[in-house]
Order: C-alpha cells, then sequence, then structure tokens
C-alpha cells in the first residue's frame, strides 16, 4: 500500500474535521455582532465553551500532521502565504482568550465580544484565502517559494475567503438552531437561509472561477471519462443544499447541522479531485512533498492507535454537554 | 545580502520572542494541572471541602493560563513553516514525526478533556470528574515529554541520516532518535522546573493572604503544600540541574564553556568564575571574581582535571558568551533562593511555626514569579548555547531560514510584539486580580456564564453551574441593574 495516499487522506481528514468542527466556533464568531447582548450571546457562547478548544487541536493536526508527513509541502505553503498564516494566527488569539476574558472582565465584555467576532472573521478569511492562495499555484524552485510578496492576494483568493466566512456562519447558525430555542433559535434559522444562500452562490463562483483558472482544472472536471465519476459531486451538493432549506424551513433540530456537514464533506471531496495528485498544485505532487517511508509508518502506528481513541472521547465531550444550552437545569 | 540578514535577526528574535511567552504559560500549566489533580483526589479522599476549595480556586487561574497556552501554542506549531522553512524542509522527517505524536497523544487529551474538567463536574459526577482532571494533567506531561524530545534532538542529534536531498533521515530505530543523549535529562530538569514554578506561585499566593489574616485555612493549606515542594523538589532539581549540565560537558561543550566563562583552556585545573563581565573581543571574563579549580572540581570532580576553553572551538562554532553566562548565573541564582525558602520553611515548621513567620510569608511573595524567571534564564542558556547551531553541529541558524524579505518579517513580528503584550498582560492581570482575593470556604468554579435574565456585573461573581455549584452565590443586589448592556 502506498502510504503517501494514506497520509493525504488523513491530513484531508485532519482538516475537514478542523473545518467542520472549529467552522461552526469560528462561524458563531462570525454571526456574534447579530445576537443581542446578554443571554443569546452568552448561550451562543456557552455552546461551544467546552468544546472549542478540542476542534482547535485538528488545526494542530492539520499543520503538524503536513510538517510531519509532506515536510516540503509545509515549508513552500507557509511562506508563500505568510501574511495570511501570521492574521490566522493573530485572530485566532483574540478568539480564543475571549472565551475565558468575556467573563472575567464584565465591565470590558464588549471589547472581548468584538475581539471574538473580530477574531473570528479574520481568522477564517484567512483560511480561505489561504486555501485559494493553494489553488492557483504557488512559484517553487529549488524546493523553496519562489513567488513575491503579493501573490496570495487576488480577486480569486477573495471569492475564497468569502466563501469561507459564509460556509463557517452557515455552520454556527445550523449548531445554533440545534443548540439554543425559543426566539433565539428563530434567529438561528434566519441566519442560516441567508448564510446558506451566501455560501451557495460562492461555492458556484469558486468552482466556476476554478475551471477558467486553469485548464488541467478544468479537463478535469469537464472531460470525458472524468466527468461521470465526478457530476455526482456538483449534483449531490445542489440536492443537500436544498434538502437544508427544507429541514430549516421545516423547523428540524439538528439536521440542518449534519446537512451542514455533508455540505462541506461535498465542497471537500470537490476540492480533492481538483488537487489531486499535488500537495502545491502543479508545482509539488505529494510524493515529492512526502516524508520518507519510516517517518510515514512510525506516524501511522501513532495515528492507528490514537484516532479511534481521540474520536472516542471527543464524542464523549460532545456527549455530556448535548442538549440545549445551559438553563436553569444546567445547575 | 544585507537584507537578507536583517531578515535572518528578524526571524531569531520573532521566534525567541514568541516562544519565550509561550513558555511562560506551559511552564506553569505543567505544574498547575497536576497541582489541581492531587487538590481534587485529596478532596475525593479526604472529603475536607477545603481540598474543594482551593481546587475551584486554582481551576479558575489554570483556565485563563491554558487558554492563553493554548493560542500562543498553536503560533508556535505554524512558526517553524512561517520562518524556518529550510529547517522544516531538512528536519520534518524526523521531528516532524515526534510532534505529530504530541498532537496526538497530549493536545488531543488535554483539551479533549478540558471542557469537562472545567464546566462538567455536575454533569458527569465525581470520580469521572477526577479522571478528566487527571488526563488534562497526563496531557500536560505527554506534551512535555514530546517536544522537549524534539528540543533535546536539535541539540544532541542521533539515529538519523542524510538524504540525497539534503533531508536528515530517520534511521534505524526511532528509539534513538526519541532517546537521544540529552532528552532524559532535559526532560527531569524541565518538568521539576515546571512544578518548582508552580509551586512558588502557589507559595506566595498563599503567603500573600497569610500576611492578611494568617488564620485563613485555605492559605495555610496552600502555603504549606507549596513550602514542601519547595523543601523536597529544590535539591532534587540542583542535583538534575548538575547532572544535566556534565550531559551538556560532553555533548554540547562549547556551551558549558560559555556558561563558565572560559575563554581560554585550562590544563591544571580550571576556576570557578562567580561574576565578571565577558569580553568576546577580548576573550576574557573581566573584573571576574573566582574560586580557583572550582570548576573543575565541579565538571570533572577533580580539582587538576583540565578543561578546555573556547580557544579550541573555531570563531565561527562559538555560542555568544555574555549571554549564556549570565542567563546560566540568573537560574543557579533563583535555585539557591528558592533551597533558601525551602530550608527556612523546614526550620519555621520543625518550630511549629510556618504561619506566623510574616518575613518568610513576605520572601515567599517576592519568589512568587522566581520559577518564570528560573524558566527562561535556563531556557535562554540552552537555546542561545547552542548556537550558531539550530540542528548542533549540522544546521545553522543562518541557513535554516525562510526565503522571507526583512519587512514581511518585521511587520509580523511588531504584530506579536503589540498582540502578545496587551492581550498576555490582560489575562495575567485578570489572574493576579484572582490570586489577590482569598480563597473562600464554597469557592466558586469557573464561570461558564451565568446564563439567565440576571446578569451580574463587576467582580462579583455570579451563579455558576460549576464543579460542586450547590452553593449558593453572593449575587447581584440590584439584579438587572448594573448590566453593562443596552436594554
Amino acid at each position: 500500500m502506498d502510504l503517501t495516499v494514506v497520509w493525504a487522506f488523513i491530513i484531508a481528514f485532519a482538516v475537514f474535521a478542523y473545518v467542520v468542527m472549529d467552522g461552526f466556533d469560528l462561524g458563531i464568531g462570525i454571526l456574534f455582532p447579530t445576537f443581542k447582548p446578554g443571554r443569546e450571546r452568552d448561550r451562543a457562547m456557552n455552546s461551544i465553551a467546552p468544546v472549542w478548544d478540542g476542534n482547535e487541536t485538528w488545526l494542530v493536526l492539520g499543520g503538524g500532521g503536513l510538517f510531519a508527513a509532506f515536510p516540503l509541502a509545509y515549508a513552500v505553503i507557509l511562506p508563500a502565504t505568510y501574511p495570511l498564516i501570521i492574521a490566522m494566527l493573530l485572530g485566532l488569539v483574540f478568539r480564543g482568550v475571549a472565551f475565558e476574558y468575556r467573563w472575567r472582565d464584565p465591565a470590558h465584555q464588549k471589547f472581548w465580544d468584538v475581539a471574538f467576532s473580530g477574531g473570528s472573521f479574520v481568522a477564517a478569511l484567512a483560511q480561505g484565502m489561504t486555501l485559494g492562495a493553494l489553488l492557483q499555484g504557488i512559484d517553487v524552485v529549488d524546493r523553496a517559494y519562489a513567488g513575491s510578496w503579493w501573490d496570495w492576494l487576488t480577486p480569486y483568493t477573495l471569492l475564497t475567503g468569502f466563501g469561507t466566512v459564509a460556509g463557517y456562519a452557515l455552520l454556527g447558525a445550523a449548531w445554533l438552531i440545534w443548540k439554543l430555542d425559543g426566539e433565539e433559535q428563530a434567529h438561528a434559522r434566519k441566519l442560516a437561509i441567508r448564510w446558506g444562500a451566501a455560501t451557495v452562490v460562492l461555492m458556484g463562483a469558486v468552482s466556476l472561477y476554478n475551471i477558467a483558472l486553469n485548464a488541467e482544472y478544468a479537463a478535469r472536471w469537464l472531460s470525458a471519462p472524468e466527468i461521470y465519476y465526478v457530476a455526482p459531486v456538483p449534483i449531490l451538493t445542489a440536492i443537500v443544499a436544498l434538502s437544508m432549506l427544507r429541514a430549516i424551513l421545516k423547523e428540524r433540530n439538528s439536521k440542518p447541522f449534519w446537512l451542514g456537514i455533508a455540505l462541506f464533506f461535498l465542497g471537500m471531496s470537490g476540492l480533492g479531485v481538483t488537487i489531486w495528485p499535488y500537495a502545491v498544485p502543479e508545482s509539488v505532487t505529494i510524493w515529492e512533498a512526502a516524508a520518507p517511508y519510516r517517518s510515514q509508518a512510525f506516524m501511522l502506528v501513532g495515528v492507528a492507535l490514537t484516532l479511534p481513541l481521540i474520536i472516542a472521547y471527543t464524542a464523549w465531550a460532545y456527549w455530556v454537554f448535548r442538549g440545549k444550552v445551559a438553563d436553569e437545569g444546567y445547575h | 545580502m544585507f537584507d537578507q540578514l536583517d531578515a535572518l535577526l528578524l526571524a531569531r528574535i520573532q521566534f525567541a520572542f514568541t516562544v519565550s511567552f509561550h513558555f511562560f504559560f506551559p511552564a506553569f500549566s505543567i505544574g498547575l494541572a497536576s497541582y489541581l489533580m492531587v487538590l481534587e483526589g485529596l478532596w475525593l479522599k479526604t472529603g475536607k471541602s477545603v481540598y474543594l476549595d482551593l481546587f475551584k480556586y486554582w481551576l479558575k487561574i489554570f483556565a485563563i493560563a491554558f487558554a492563553m497556552g493554548v493560542v500562543s501554542g498553536i503560533v508556535m506549531s505554524y512558526q517553524f513553516g512561517t520562518n524556518w522553512s529550510v529547517f522544516s524542509d531538512k528536519a520534518g522527517p524526523v521531528i516532524g514525526p515526534l510532534m505529530a505524536y504530541e498532537v496526538l497523544t497530549a493536545f488531543f487529551l488535554e483539551a479533549g478533556f478540558l471542557g469537562v474538567m472545567l464546566f462538567g463536574m455536575n454533569k458527569v459526577g465525581k470520580k469521572l470528574h477526577f479522571f478528566a482532571t487527571f488526563m488534562v494533567a497526563l496531557g500536560t506531561f505527554v506534551s512535555a515529554f514530546w517536544i522537549l524530545s524534539v528540543n533535546s534532538w536539535m541539540q544532541t542529534p542521533t539515529g538519523y541520516l542524510i538524504g540525497e536531498n539534503g533531508q536528515y533521515l530517520p534511521g534505524e530505530s526511532w528509539a534513538a532518535i526519541i532517546f537521544n543523549p540529552s532528552f532524559p535529562y532535559r526532560l527531569v530538569h524541565t518538568v521539576m522546573a515546571a512544578y518548582l514554578t508552580t509551586a512558588f506561585v502557589v507559595g506566595a499566593v498563599g503567603a500573600w493572604h497569610l500576611l492578611k489574616d494568617r488564620a485563613n485555612p485555605h492559605a495555610r493549606k496552600m502555603f504549606s503544600m507549596a513550602m514542601w515542594m519547595a523543601a523536597i523538589v529544590t535539591p532534587a532539581q540542583i542535583f538534575a540541574g548538575d547532572m544535566h549540565g556534565l550531559n551538556t560537558l560532553e555533548h554540547q561543550p562549547a556551551k558549558v564553556m560559555a556558561m563558565e566563562g572560559h575563554y581560554q583552556s585550562h590544563p591544571d585545573g580550571a576556576p570557578l568564575i562567580l561574576f565578571g563581565i565577558p569580553d568576546s573581543e577580548a576573550k576574557t571574563v573581566r573584573y571576574a571574581i573566582e574560586i580557583p579549580k572550582m570548576s573543575s572540581l565541579i565538571l570533572k570532580h577533580d580539582l587538576d582535571a583540565p578543561l578546555a576553553g573556547l580557544d579550541t572551538i573555531p570563531d565561527d562554532r562559538e555560542p555568544p558568551v555574555g549571554v549564556v553566562f549570565w542567563s546560566f548565573r540568573i537560574m543557579v541564582g533563583i535555585g539557591f533562593a528558592m533551597l533558601g525558602i525551602g530550608l527556612w520553611s523546614l526550620w519555621g515548621r520543625a518550630r511549629r511555626r510556618l504561619y506566623d513567620m510574616p518575613w518568610l510569608h513576605r520572601a515567599a511573595v517576592l519568589m512568587g514569579p522566581s520559577g518564570f524567571a528560573a524558566v527562561l534564564a535556563g531556557w535562554i542558556t540552552t537555546e542561545v548555547g547552542r548556537q550558531p547551531f539550530v540542528i548542533y553541529g549540522l544546521l545553522r541558524t543562518a541557513d535554516a531560514a525562510s526565503p522571507l524579505d526583512a519587512p514581511a518579517v518585521a511587520a509580523s513580528l511588531l504584530a506579536f510584539i503589540v498582540v502578545y503584550f496587551t492581550v498576555f498582560s490582560i489575562g495575567v492581570w485578570y489572574i493576579l486580580k484572582l490570586m489577590g482575593k482569598a480563597p473562600q470556604p464554597g469557592e466558586y468554579g469557573v464561570k461558564r456564564g451565568d446564563v439567565g435574565p440576571i446578569r451580574t456585573a463587576g467582580i462579583t461573581p455570579g451563579p455558576t453551574q460549576n464543579p460542586g455549584g450547590e452553593e449558593t452565590l453572593p449575587t447581584d443586589p440590584q439584579p438587572g441593574s448594573t448590566d453593562k448592556e443596552p436594554a
């Protein structure tokens, strides 16, 4: 078996897990200014307070895993998207400490609420733009980034950036539909529809842009026989988006969230089709970037032993805090 | 060329800055997680509420410190790639897997159980909650294990091959990489340092409240526990530090020469320079106060043993002496001051006057931050002492940086400085505010937000749904009226 392929899927899984899990955390941050100060904000925050830290850890696994399994890709992508990565990290600093600080200092709660939503927005935008910068291609010469300072900033990367912001906001709203009730849940439904529409539009725009951007991407999607294998992705995406709208309108509790995850899964699958088999599109394939067999095998043992446990205790933690968020019943 | 040098220097400053800031938080939370576990365990065993109160008191502080540790730690995990991409590419196959193991076996463990530890006691029951606390504490230790293995490998690389593409590749045995020669010493020395750091913080907080009320049972308990740690762990730490030093002499002699200020070789017994001003231009320590032959006695256990000096090391492989010389002395000085506090407390305990010694309490308050200073000084000693290499003897720091232009690194460095000083100073201020309040019987836990129509303001704790949340808590006398938000 080709461990490099296995590792490409493990990294993809970590990124996917990160995107959906921290996605709804960041989405709640993005939506935060639209919540009423007081009860609505508190409940929204409390719905993620026990789990955000675990969710964010997938980002470290994605980055650390890339470093370990594809060191060359890590060494190329991060300098190429330097300002984006720094912006994301600083955004996550503000977002992360706000979880504690806003309760510690009621006098400055408003300030920390702004830090929370601003940090979430910046982190989401930077992540989406990083993805765009990766997809539009990175100049590599001699095992190093060879582009210039501002290569990462293009209309395309802005599109992917805002697409990600919209998608996260959708996940956040869907999560809140599940965790809240009453008026606040109704508000979350409205938000989910609004941001869901934005997400679908931006996803479509990015897909079309991809085809225009690069003949190779276009070939992968539009030429026979590939088209028969990949056509289900956009078709399923449309079906899932419509089911999600239906689930929201029918006031279902958790279904919109699960369909949101399905939507992201399809988006990620589409990305996989577009990028494969590159680690850095058009410059470095996964095999060129791969760490040697011995490194991959050693880590695979660790993944095989720990990942089931991680998933189990993460699921347990979610189970402990299941149900509608913190009411009197909490005490 | 000039530009590249600037970018390199800026990248080094940025790494030093972000890692130093980050290091404070784990140095504290490794010890504090274990302390919390001990407190909760003692509470479960004895049923005494003083332990539960202390647990909840320190849990709030832990939550803030941990959040700061998490967010500053994520920066570190990306900094290798953003600023040290050549290093990442070359060393990724060897140290990448160790860091992946850290994420898999430590970070997830801490983060996964943290939510239950902070907010879940009423949901999962006492025993499962204790298990969660134990897992968080275990996670902090396992994290130290892996990251110190990585750092030690960079100091004393073993078990690697060099690939055709210039990468360092794992050799036959991962054990040879993980358990590289300096790792066991560095692990023991650093983890004990973390325990002592926490012990002196706890001791200072206890002492502070004893000075205000020497009858306060909570203050007495934590002060006593901290002083036991100071008395027992400090001597062990000094011994471990000595062993670590001997290990360094064997594997990184130039670092020890810089620590000792030995510019010249001493064929028949080297002096121990207590103080002086190293002058690397003139290759001498000015105004040196020294004890003849003492250095040979400490390092070789023989008064007349010859010791080589930096004159045997080519200039371009020499670490900066001044920084290493001084940071080492600061660390050692603090270590002996800690020992003094420990002995003083033993003397007080023997006379049954531990809680009636205001001068000891004042000294303990003063020593509160000493652990952080010692940890930082020690870290600087070992990190600057291995320069000019990032992987000792193999890869120079100057050859490891990313192809970034100086202004890009300067901008990010500035952003880190502004954000870190603002955000983390505020966090430390919140921690100090919590420490300033004496622990109470029926201490409230971490506040997950008092959800409901009534919000409290100011420093008055609101109702909570946290560990042992059976207590009713003081609420705002005028419900709603102090709400900071517009109606």
